[in-house]
Protein backbone atom coordinates (compact mmCIF):
# COMPACT_ATOMS: atom_id res chain seq x y z
CA UNK A 1 0.00 0.00 0.00
CA UNK A 2 1.15 3.66 -1.10
CA UNK A 3 2.31 6.01 1.38
CA UNK A 4 2.03 9.74 1.47
CA UNK A 5 3.42 12.64 3.69
CA UNK A 6 2.25 15.94 5.20
CA UNK A 7 4.97 17.88 6.68
CA UNK A 8 3.76 20.90 9.15
CA UNK A 9 5.15 24.25 9.07
CA UNK A 10 7.29 23.48 12.08
CA UNK A 11 8.84 20.98 9.98
CA UNK A 12 6.88 18.00 11.88
CA UNK A 13 6.51 15.16 9.20
CA UNK A 14 3.21 12.53 9.15
CA UNK A 15 3.20 10.05 7.26
CA UNK A 16 -0.11 8.34 6.56
CA UNK A 17 -0.96 5.13 4.49
CA UNK A 18 -2.88 5.39 0.87
CA UNK A 19 -6.93 4.49 1.58
CA UNK A 20 -8.46 3.96 -1.78
CA UNK A 21 -11.70 6.42 -2.62
CA UNK A 22 -10.85 8.91 0.01
CA UNK A 23 -9.74 12.52 -0.05
CA UNK A 24 -6.60 14.32 0.79
CA UNK A 25 -8.50 15.94 3.48
CA UNK A 26 -10.19 12.97 4.90
CA UNK A 27 -6.50 11.17 5.11
CA UNK A 28 -5.59 14.07 7.47
CA UNK A 29 -8.73 13.58 8.98
CA UNK A 30 -8.44 9.76 9.84
CA UNK A 31 -4.67 10.21 10.76
CA UNK A 32 -5.16 13.27 13.05
CA UNK A 33 -2.67 15.69 11.54
CA UNK A 34 -2.74 18.98 12.96
CA UNK A 35 -3.24 21.94 10.81
CA UNK A 36 -5.65 21.23 8.24
CA UNK A 37 -8.94 22.10 10.11
CA UNK A 38 -11.60 21.37 7.02
CA UNK A 39 -14.45 22.72 8.81
CA UNK A 40 -16.66 21.80 6.27
CA UNK A 41 -16.16 18.55 5.88
CA UNK A 42 -14.88 18.67 2.38
CA UNK A 43 -17.55 20.83 0.30
CA UNK A 44 -15.14 23.56 -1.22
CA UNK A 45 -16.82 25.70 1.33
CA UNK A 46 -14.62 27.11 3.95
CA UNK A 47 -11.19 27.04 2.61
CA UNK A 48 -9.34 25.41 5.98
CA UNK A 49 -7.65 22.51 4.29
CA UNK A 50 -4.86 24.26 2.29
CA UNK A 51 -2.23 22.62 1.42
CA UNK A 52 1.02 23.39 -0.62
CA UNK A 53 1.89 20.17 -3.21
CA UNK A 54 5.63 19.67 -4.09
CA UNK A 55 6.28 20.59 -7.06
CA UNK A 56 7.19 17.16 -9.02
CA UNK A 57 3.29 16.21 -7.40
CA UNK A 58 1.19 18.87 -8.61
CA UNK A 59 0.63 17.92 -11.81
CA UNK A 60 -0.37 14.45 -10.47
CA UNK A 61 -3.33 16.18 -8.28
CA UNK A 62 -6.22 16.89 -10.61
CA UNK A 63 -7.95 19.79 -12.12
CA UNK A 64 -8.79 22.72 -9.83
CA UNK A 65 -12.46 23.97 -10.10
CA UNK A 66 -13.31 27.74 -10.04
CA UNK A 67 -14.41 28.08 -6.50
CA UNK A 68 -11.55 25.98 -5.10
CA UNK A 69 -8.58 28.52 -7.17
CA UNK A 70 -10.47 31.74 -6.19
CA UNK A 71 -10.27 30.81 -2.38
CA UNK A 72 -6.94 30.32 -2.54
CA UNK A 73 -5.89 33.17 -4.37
CA UNK A 74 -7.04 34.78 -1.31
CA UNK A 75 -4.68 33.47 1.41
CA UNK A 76 -1.46 35.49 2.15
CA UNK A 77 0.63 31.87 2.31
CA UNK A 78 -1.02 31.27 -0.88
CA UNK A 79 1.93 29.52 -3.43
CA UNK A 80 1.53 28.46 -7.24
CA UNK A 81 1.26 24.81 -6.08
CA UNK A 82 -1.28 25.54 -3.27
CA UNK A 83 -4.36 23.35 -3.31
CA UNK A 84 -7.66 22.18 -1.18
CA UNK A 85 -6.93 18.98 0.35
CA UNK A 86 -10.39 17.95 0.38
CA UNK A 87 -10.78 18.49 -3.61
CA UNK A 88 -8.04 15.64 -4.21
CA UNK A 89 -8.89 12.65 -5.07
CA UNK A 90 -5.81 10.14 -3.63
CA UNK A 91 -4.74 7.31 -5.68
CA UNK A 92 -2.15 4.90 -6.21
CA UNK A 93 -0.93 7.40 -8.32
CA UNK A 94 -0.44 9.19 -5.80
CA UNK A 95 2.20 7.10 -3.79
CA UNK A 96 5.18 8.96 -2.31
CA UNK A 97 3.19 12.40 -2.47
CA UNK A 98 4.25 14.95 0.10
CA UNK A 99 2.40 18.61 0.70
CA UNK A 100 3.40 20.99 3.18
CA UNK A 101 1.03 22.56 5.35
CA UNK A 102 0.58 26.59 5.91
CA UNK A 103 1.17 28.63 9.18
CA UNK A 104 -2.65 29.25 9.67
CA UNK A 105 -5.33 28.21 7.77
CA UNK A 106 -7.53 30.57 6.64
CA UNK B 1 -13.69 23.89 40.35
CA UNK B 2 -10.81 21.65 40.85
CA UNK B 3 -8.11 21.82 38.07
CA UNK B 4 -6.94 18.08 38.57
CA UNK B 5 -5.38 16.84 35.52
CA UNK B 6 -7.52 14.49 34.87
CA UNK B 7 -6.71 13.59 31.27
CA UNK B 8 -3.97 12.07 32.65
CA UNK B 9 -6.07 9.74 34.84
CA UNK B 10 -6.77 6.42 32.98
CA UNK B 11 -9.66 5.49 35.19
CA UNK B 12 -11.67 8.71 34.29
CA UNK B 13 -14.69 7.90 31.77
CA UNK B 14 -16.04 10.25 29.40
CA UNK B 15 -19.17 10.04 28.07
CA UNK B 16 -20.76 11.29 25.11
CA UNK B 17 -24.75 11.35 24.90
CA UNK B 18 -25.43 11.88 20.87
CA UNK B 19 -22.98 10.54 17.54
CA UNK B 20 -23.26 13.41 14.92
CA UNK B 21 -20.35 16.06 14.42
CA UNK B 22 -20.08 17.58 17.64
CA UNK B 23 -19.51 14.13 19.22
CA UNK B 24 -17.42 12.87 16.46
CA UNK B 25 -15.08 16.20 16.99
CA UNK B 26 -15.01 15.92 20.97
CA UNK B 27 -13.95 12.38 20.74
CA UNK B 28 -11.35 13.18 18.82
CA UNK B 29 -10.27 16.24 20.51
CA UNK B 30 -10.11 14.41 23.71
CA UNK B 31 -7.48 12.02 22.47
CA UNK B 32 -5.69 14.78 20.84
CA UNK B 33 -5.66 16.76 24.52
CA UNK B 34 -4.42 13.91 25.80
CA UNK B 35 -7.49 12.06 27.56
CA UNK B 36 -6.40 8.79 28.75
CA UNK B 37 -9.32 7.20 29.97
CA UNK B 38 -12.44 5.62 28.70
CA UNK B 39 -14.28 7.15 25.74
CA UNK B 40 -17.60 6.38 25.43
CA UNK B 41 -20.00 7.21 22.74
CA UNK B 42 -23.96 6.98 22.76
CA UNK B 43 -25.96 7.12 19.48
CA UNK B 44 -29.28 6.62 19.01
CA UNK B 45 -29.12 6.57 15.46
CA UNK B 46 -27.90 3.16 14.81
CA UNK B 47 -24.63 4.11 13.05
CA UNK B 48 -20.89 6.05 13.83
CA UNK B 49 -21.24 9.68 13.21
CA UNK B 50 -22.12 10.88 9.73
CA UNK B 51 -21.86 14.05 7.34
CA UNK B 52 -25.45 15.65 7.39
CA UNK B 53 -25.07 18.76 5.37
CA UNK B 54 -25.11 16.46 2.05
CA UNK B 55 -28.11 14.72 3.10
CA UNK B 56 -30.39 17.21 1.03
CA UNK B 57 -27.62 17.99 -1.60
CA UNK B 58 -25.34 14.99 -2.89
CA UNK B 59 -26.86 12.11 -1.12
CA UNK B 60 -31.11 13.09 -2.19
CA UNK B 61 -29.26 13.39 -5.66
CA UNK B 62 -27.82 9.99 -5.70
CA UNK B 63 -24.56 11.18 -5.90
CA UNK B 64 -23.04 10.09 -2.94
CA UNK B 65 -23.86 6.75 -0.91
CA UNK B 66 -24.38 6.34 2.91
CA UNK B 67 -20.74 4.83 3.17
CA UNK B 68 -19.28 7.95 2.03
CA UNK B 69 -21.17 9.90 4.31
CA UNK B 70 -19.74 8.55 7.43
CA UNK B 71 -17.04 11.33 9.06
CA UNK B 72 -14.26 9.13 10.61
CA UNK B 73 -14.33 5.11 9.73
CA UNK B 74 -14.69 2.52 12.46
CA UNK B 75 -11.27 1.76 12.42
CA UNK B 76 -10.15 4.88 13.11
CA UNK B 77 -12.16 4.78 16.39
CA UNK B 78 -11.44 1.39 17.18
CA UNK B 79 -7.66 2.85 16.70
CA UNK B 80 -8.11 5.58 19.02
CA UNK B 81 -10.59 3.65 21.87
CA UNK B 82 -13.44 5.44 21.03
CA UNK B 83 -16.70 3.12 22.06
CA UNK B 84 -19.86 3.74 20.58
CA UNK B 85 -23.04 2.41 22.25
CA UNK B 86 -26.27 2.12 19.82
CA UNK B 87 -28.87 2.98 22.26
CA UNK B 88 -30.92 6.25 23.82
CA UNK B 89 -30.08 7.74 26.75
CA UNK B 90 -33.24 7.86 29.09
CA UNK B 91 -32.40 9.61 32.42
CA UNK B 92 -28.95 11.43 33.47
CA UNK B 93 -28.19 10.87 37.62
CA UNK B 94 -26.16 13.50 38.27
CA UNK B 95 -25.64 12.92 42.00
CA UNK B 96 -24.79 8.98 41.40
CA UNK B 97 -23.28 9.94 37.98
CA UNK B 98 -25.07 7.41 36.06
CA UNK B 99 -27.08 7.52 32.78
CA UNK B 100 -29.72 4.94 31.98
CA UNK B 101 -30.58 3.88 28.83
CA UNK B 102 -33.48 2.85 27.14
CA UNK B 103 -32.44 -1.36 27.39
CA UNK B 104 -32.24 -0.59 31.02
CA UNK B 105 -28.56 -0.83 30.81
CA UNK B 106 -26.61 1.86 33.03
CA UNK B 107 -23.69 3.60 31.90
CA UNK B 108 -21.11 5.37 34.60
CA UNK B 109 -19.56 8.68 33.76
CA UNK B 110 -17.12 11.07 35.49
CA UNK B 111 -17.27 13.61 33.01
CA UNK B 112 -20.77 13.64 30.45
CA UNK B 113 -20.95 15.97 27.15
CA UNK B 114 -24.35 16.65 25.62
CA UNK B 115 -24.21 16.79 22.27
CA UNK B 116 -28.04 15.56 21.51
CA UNK B 117 -28.48 17.93 18.33
CA UNK B 118 -31.85 18.72 17.59
CA UNK B 119 -35.08 16.91 15.96
CA UNK B 120 -37.68 18.65 13.72
CA UNK B 121 -40.78 20.49 14.07
CA UNK B 122 -43.62 18.62 13.10
CA UNK B 123 -46.68 19.63 11.30
CA UNK B 124 -49.46 19.42 13.65
CA UNK B 125 -52.58 19.26 10.42
CA UNK B 126 -54.79 16.54 9.21
CA UNK B 127 -53.03 14.09 7.26
CA UNK B 128 -49.94 14.81 9.02
CA UNK B 129 -49.49 10.86 9.10
CA UNK B 130 -50.21 10.13 6.09
CA UNK B 131 -48.00 7.68 4.21
CA UNK B 132 -45.23 10.31 2.06
CA UNK B 133 -45.46 12.95 4.39
CA UNK B 134 -41.56 13.07 5.09
CA UNK B 135 -39.59 15.49 6.88
CA UNK B 136 -35.61 15.75 6.24
CA UNK B 137 -33.20 15.27 9.00
CA UNK B 138 -31.15 11.95 9.35
CA UNK B 139 -29.61 9.52 6.64
CA UNK B 140 -32.95 7.18 7.69
CA UNK B 141 -35.13 10.03 6.60
CA UNK B 142 -33.27 10.31 3.46
CA UNK B 143 -33.03 6.91 2.71
CA UNK B 144 -36.52 6.82 3.52
CA UNK B 145 -37.65 9.82 0.73
CA UNK B 146 -34.89 8.25 -2.10
CA UNK B 147 -37.12 4.50 -1.94
CA UNK B 148 -40.09 6.46 -2.67
CA UNK B 149 -39.20 9.11 -4.78
CA UNK B 150 -41.30 9.17 -7.87
CA UNK B 151 -39.24 8.97 -11.47
CA UNK B 152 -41.67 12.13 -12.42
CA UNK B 153 -44.58 13.13 -10.86
CA UNK B 154 -44.93 16.21 -8.12
CA UNK B 155 -43.05 17.13 -4.66
CA UNK B 156 -44.53 19.63 -2.44
CA UNK B 157 -42.22 20.97 0.08
CA UNK B 158 -43.40 22.79 3.42
CA UNK B 159 -41.10 25.75 4.53
CA UNK B 160 -38.48 27.98 1.93
CA UNK B 161 -35.71 27.86 4.66
CA UNK B 162 -32.39 26.54 3.44
CA UNK B 163 -33.71 22.67 3.93
CA UNK B 164 -36.44 23.21 2.01
CA UNK B 165 -34.56 25.27 -1.12
CA UNK B 166 -31.41 22.47 -0.76
CA UNK B 167 -33.88 19.89 -1.62
CA UNK B 168 -36.07 21.87 -4.24
CA UNK B 169 -33.04 21.99 -5.97
CA UNK B 170 -31.62 18.38 -5.82
CA UNK B 171 -34.97 17.21 -6.81
CA UNK B 172 -35.75 19.22 -9.77
CA UNK B 173 -32.41 18.18 -10.82
CA UNK B 174 -33.51 14.91 -10.98
CA UNK B 175 -36.30 16.02 -13.43
CA UNK B 176 -39.05 15.70 -10.49
CA UNK B 177 -41.71 18.87 -10.37
CA UNK B 178 -41.00 20.81 -7.47
CA UNK B 179 -43.39 23.16 -5.52
CA UNK B 180 -42.34 25.00 -2.43
CA UNK B 181 -45.19 26.72 0.26
CA UNK B 182 -43.84 29.29 2.26
CA UNK B 183 -45.57 30.88 5.05
CA UNK B 184 -43.62 33.92 4.87
CA UNK B 185 -43.62 36.52 2.46
CA UNK B 186 -40.53 35.46 0.59
CA UNK B 187 -38.29 32.34 0.64
CA UNK B 188 -35.52 32.60 3.72
CA UNK B 189 -36.83 35.62 5.56
CA UNK B 190 -35.62 35.01 8.73
CA UNK B 191 -32.03 34.23 7.65
CA UNK B 192 -31.10 37.00 4.71
CA UNK B 193 -32.01 40.12 3.14
CA UNK B 194 -34.34 40.96 1.17
CA UNK B 195 -32.14 41.01 -2.12
CA UNK B 196 -31.38 37.67 -1.57
CA UNK B 197 -34.37 36.19 -1.01
CA UNK B 198 -35.44 37.86 -4.12
CA UNK B 199 -32.40 36.48 -5.81
CA UNK B 200 -33.58 32.63 -4.70
CA UNK B 201 -36.79 33.02 -5.77
CA UNK B 202 -35.59 34.28 -9.08
CA UNK B 203 -33.41 31.51 -9.82
CA UNK B 204 -35.39 28.58 -8.13
CA UNK B 205 -38.25 29.99 -10.63
CA UNK B 206 -35.64 30.13 -13.66
CA UNK B 207 -35.00 26.34 -13.15
CA UNK B 208 -38.71 25.84 -13.04
CA UNK B 209 -39.53 25.37 -8.83
CA UNK B 210 -43.09 27.00 -8.05
CA UNK B 211 -42.63 29.06 -5.10
CA UNK B 212 -45.57 30.40 -3.07
CA UNK B 213 -45.36 32.85 -0.26
CA UNK B 214 -47.30 33.76 2.21
CA UNK B 215 -49.13 30.82 2.09
CA UNK B 216 -50.41 28.53 4.69
CA UNK B 217 -50.84 24.90 4.53
CA UNK B 218 -54.11 23.59 6.53
CA UNK B 219 -54.15 19.93 5.69
CA UNK B 220 -52.79 17.12 3.47
CA UNK B 221 -55.53 14.57 2.31
CA UNK B 222 -55.51 11.17 0.68
CA UNK B 223 -56.38 7.81 0.98
CA UNK B 224 -53.45 6.39 2.18
CA UNK B 225 -50.47 8.46 1.02
CA UNK B 226 -50.90 11.98 0.34
CA UNK B 227 -52.07 13.14 -2.49
CA UNK B 228 -52.76 16.47 -2.34
CA UNK B 229 -51.55 19.67 -0.10
CA UNK B 230 -54.48 22.22 0.81
CA UNK B 231 -53.97 25.78 1.87
CA UNK B 232 -55.96 27.91 4.35
CA UNK B 233 -57.29 29.76 1.48
CA UNK B 234 -58.27 27.31 -0.62
CA UNK B 235 -56.17 26.36 -3.11
CA UNK B 236 -54.51 23.04 -3.71
CA UNK B 237 -51.69 21.16 -4.63
CA UNK B 238 -51.98 17.70 -6.16
CA UNK B 239 -48.77 15.53 -4.77
CA UNK B 240 -46.98 12.51 -5.08
CA UNK B 241 -44.88 13.11 -1.73
CA UNK B 242 -44.73 15.88 0.58
CA UNK B 243 -41.17 16.92 2.37
CA UNK B 244 -41.63 19.25 5.44
CA UNK B 245 -38.92 21.58 6.19
CA UNK B 246 -39.67 24.38 9.04
CA UNK B 247 -37.19 24.29 11.34
CA UNK B 248 -35.97 22.25 14.30
CA UNK B 249 -36.21 22.17 18.12
CA UNK B 250 -33.45 21.25 20.61
CA UNK B 251 -33.18 18.44 21.97
CA UNK B 252 -32.83 19.87 25.63
CA UNK B 253 -35.54 17.45 27.65
CA UNK B 254 -32.52 15.12 29.49
CA UNK B 255 -30.48 17.87 30.38
CA UNK B 256 -33.83 19.62 31.60
CA UNK B 257 -35.37 16.47 33.65
CA UNK B 258 -31.64 16.24 35.44
CA UNK B 259 -31.92 20.14 36.58
CA UNK B 260 -29.81 21.65 34.03
CA UNK B 261 -30.72 25.40 33.04
CA UNK B 262 -32.68 25.30 30.01
CA UNK B 263 -32.88 28.64 27.87
CA UNK B 264 -33.70 27.57 23.97
CA UNK B 265 -31.44 24.63 24.11
CA UNK B 266 -28.63 23.96 26.80
CA UNK B 267 -27.11 26.75 28.46
CA UNK B 268 -23.31 26.94 28.71
CA UNK B 269 -21.05 29.07 29.20
CA UNK B 270 -18.47 30.69 26.97
CA UNK B 271 -16.30 27.12 27.78
CA UNK B 272 -19.17 24.90 26.79
CA UNK B 273 -19.81 24.04 30.40
CA UNK B 274 -23.23 23.86 32.02
CA UNK B 275 -23.30 24.84 35.57
CA UNK B 276 -22.54 20.98 36.28
CA UNK B 277 -18.63 21.55 36.38
CA UNK B 278 -18.66 17.70 34.99
CA UNK B 279 -21.26 18.40 32.24
CA UNK B 280 -20.76 20.33 28.83
CA UNK B 281 -22.69 20.71 25.78
CA UNK B 282 -21.60 21.18 22.13
CA UNK B 283 -23.43 21.59 19.21
CA UNK B 284 -27.03 22.57 17.56
CA UNK B 285 -28.52 21.87 21.24
CA UNK B 286 -26.25 24.30 22.91
CA UNK B 287 -27.66 27.81 23.86
CA UNK B 288 -23.59 29.53 24.62
CA UNK B 289 -23.17 32.76 26.04
CA UNK B 290 -20.89 34.51 23.04
CA UNK B 291 -18.90 37.35 25.27
CA UNK B 292 -18.04 39.28 22.29
CA UNK B 293 -22.28 40.13 21.60
CA UNK B 294 -22.72 40.22 25.20
CA UNK B 295 -25.62 37.78 24.19
CA UNK B 296 -26.53 33.79 23.86
CA UNK B 297 -26.54 32.37 21.04
CA UNK B 298 -27.60 28.77 19.73
CA UNK B 299 -26.58 27.94 16.40
CA UNK B 300 -27.37 25.13 13.96
CA UNK B 301 -24.37 24.52 11.79
CA UNK B 302 -21.89 22.20 11.83
CA UNK B 303 -18.88 24.76 11.82
CA UNK B 304 -19.90 25.71 15.27
CA UNK B 305 -20.88 22.65 16.33
CA UNK B 306 -16.98 21.61 15.68
CA UNK B 307 -16.11 24.51 17.42
CA UNK B 308 -17.84 24.32 20.24
CA UNK B 309 -16.86 20.15 20.47
CA UNK B 310 -13.04 21.27 20.65
CA UNK B 311 -13.96 23.76 23.35
CA UNK B 312 -15.48 21.27 25.34
CA UNK B 313 -13.04 18.97 25.21
CA UNK B 314 -10.68 21.39 25.82
CA UNK B 315 -12.84 22.21 29.39
CA UNK B 316 -13.43 18.45 30.26
CA UNK B 317 -9.21 18.42 29.86
CA UNK B 318 -8.86 21.11 32.43
CA UNK B 319 -7.80 23.79 29.78
CA UNK B 320 -10.02 26.59 29.51
CA UNK B 321 -10.16 28.64 26.18
CA UNK B 322 -13.31 30.05 25.05
CA UNK B 323 -15.30 29.81 22.25
CA UNK B 324 -15.21 33.53 20.14
CA UNK B 325 -15.19 31.49 16.76
CA UNK B 326 -16.75 33.69 13.82
CA UNK B 327 -19.77 31.72 12.91
CA UNK B 328 -20.13 30.93 9.30
CA UNK B 329 -22.46 29.12 7.01
CA UNK B 330 -22.76 27.74 3.31
CA UNK B 331 -25.81 26.15 1.25
CA UNK B 332 -25.43 24.60 -2.09
CA UNK B 333 -28.09 24.99 -4.69
CA UNK B 334 -27.71 23.98 -8.26
CA UNK B 335 -24.59 25.61 -9.13
CA UNK B 336 -24.45 28.23 -7.30
CA UNK B 337 -22.28 28.58 -3.97
CA UNK B 338 -23.61 30.22 -0.89
CA UNK B 339 -20.93 31.23 2.08
CA UNK B 340 -22.13 33.32 4.78
CA UNK B 341 -20.14 34.57 7.51
CA UNK B 342 -21.07 36.26 10.76
CA UNK B 343 -24.66 37.02 12.20
CA UNK B 344 -26.71 39.38 10.32
CA UNK B 345 -29.78 39.61 12.92
CA UNK B 346 -29.93 43.48 13.81
CA UNK B 347 -28.35 44.92 10.52
CA UNK B 348 -29.38 48.64 9.67
CA UNK B 349 -28.13 48.53 5.81
CA UNK B 350 -27.29 46.40 3.66
CA UNK B 351 -24.07 46.93 0.74
CA UNK B 352 -24.40 44.76 -2.41
CA UNK B 353 -21.39 44.38 -4.66
CA UNK B 354 -22.42 43.05 -7.79
CA UNK B 355 -25.98 42.73 -9.08
CA UNK B 356 -28.41 40.68 -7.25
CA UNK B 357 -31.41 41.16 -10.12
CA UNK B 358 -29.19 39.50 -12.39
CA UNK B 359 -26.59 36.86 -13.37
CA UNK B 360 -26.08 34.78 -10.59
CA UNK B 361 -23.30 36.34 -8.40
CA UNK B 362 -22.94 38.72 -6.24
CA UNK B 363 -22.18 39.56 -2.51
CA UNK B 364 -24.50 40.93 0.44
CA UNK B 365 -22.27 43.17 3.46
CA UNK B 366 -24.60 43.53 6.49
CA UNK B 367 -24.07 46.61 8.47
CA UNK B 368 -25.02 47.84 11.89
CA UNK B 369 -24.57 51.43 12.72
CA UNK B 370 -21.41 51.23 10.02
CA UNK B 371 -20.12 48.64 11.56
CA UNK B 372 -19.77 45.32 9.04
CA UNK B 373 -21.45 42.84 10.79
CA UNK B 374 -22.34 39.88 8.06
CA UNK B 375 -21.81 39.37 4.57
CA UNK B 376 -23.91 37.10 2.03
CA UNK B 377 -21.58 35.72 -0.79
CA UNK B 378 -23.24 33.65 -3.82
CA UNK B 379 -20.48 32.05 -5.78
CA UNK B 380 -17.94 34.95 -4.48
CA UNK B 381 -15.32 32.61 -2.52
CA UNK B 382 -13.05 36.22 -2.31
CA UNK B 383 -15.65 38.19 -0.56
CA UNK B 384 -16.27 35.58 1.50
CA UNK B 385 -12.60 35.26 2.12
CA UNK B 386 -12.61 38.78 2.42
CA UNK B 387 -15.59 39.05 4.85
CA UNK B 388 -14.24 36.37 7.00
CA UNK B 389 -10.92 38.27 7.32
CA UNK B 390 -12.52 41.58 8.18
CA UNK B 391 -14.76 40.20 10.82
CA UNK B 392 -12.69 37.93 12.68
CA UNK B 393 -10.62 40.96 13.03
CA UNK B 394 -13.69 43.02 14.23
CA UNK B 395 -12.43 45.57 10.97
CA UNK B 396 -15.14 47.30 9.36
CA UNK B 397 -14.97 48.40 5.50
CA UNK B 398 -16.14 51.28 3.88
CA UNK B 399 -19.23 50.12 2.46
CA UNK B 400 -18.65 52.72 -1.41
CA UNK B 401 -15.15 50.78 -2.21
CA UNK B 402 -16.77 47.35 -1.13
CA UNK B 403 -19.23 47.95 -3.66
CA UNK B 404 -17.53 49.17 -6.54
CA UNK B 405 -16.47 46.51 -8.51
CA UNK B 406 -13.77 48.07 -10.22
CA UNK B 407 -11.52 47.68 -6.79
CA UNK B 408 -10.51 44.25 -6.85
CA UNK B 409 -11.18 41.95 -3.54
CA UNK B 410 -7.43 41.17 -3.53
CA UNK B 411 -6.28 44.84 -3.17
CA UNK B 412 -9.50 45.06 -0.46
CA UNK B 413 -7.50 41.94 1.14
CA UNK B 414 -3.90 43.65 0.85
CA UNK B 415 -4.82 46.86 2.08
CA UNK B 416 -6.50 44.89 5.13
CA UNK B 417 -3.51 42.42 5.76
CA UNK B 418 -1.15 45.67 5.78
CA UNK B 419 -3.12 47.63 8.14
CA UNK B 420 -3.69 45.00 10.48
Amino acid sequence: MGRMTFIEHDGTRHEVEIEADKSLMQHAADNMVPGIDADCGGECACGTCHVIVDEQWFGKTGAINSNEKQMLEMTPEGAPTSRLACQIEVTDALDGLVVHLPEFQM
Amino acid sequence: MSHSPSQSDENQVCVIIGASHAAAQLATSLRQQGWSGPIRMIGDEGGLPYQRPPLSKAFLCGEKDADSLIIRPSAFYEKHEIEFIPGRVTAIDRVAKTLTLADGSEQHYDKLALCTGTRVIRLPIQGANLGGVHYLRTLADVEGIRRELPDSGRVVIIGGGYIGLETAASLRKQGIDVVVLEMAERVLQRVTAPEVSAFYQRMHSEAGVTIETGTMVAAFEGEERVERVVCADGRFYPADMVIVGIGVRPNSELADAAGLEIDNGIVVDEYCQTQDPDIVAAGDCANQWDPRSGQRRRLESVPNAVEQAKTAAATLCGEKIPQISLPWFWSDQYDLKLQMAGLNQGYDQVVIRGTADSGCSFAAFYFQQGQLIAADCINRAPEFMLAKKLLSQKQTADMTRLADEAIPVKQLMAELTTSS
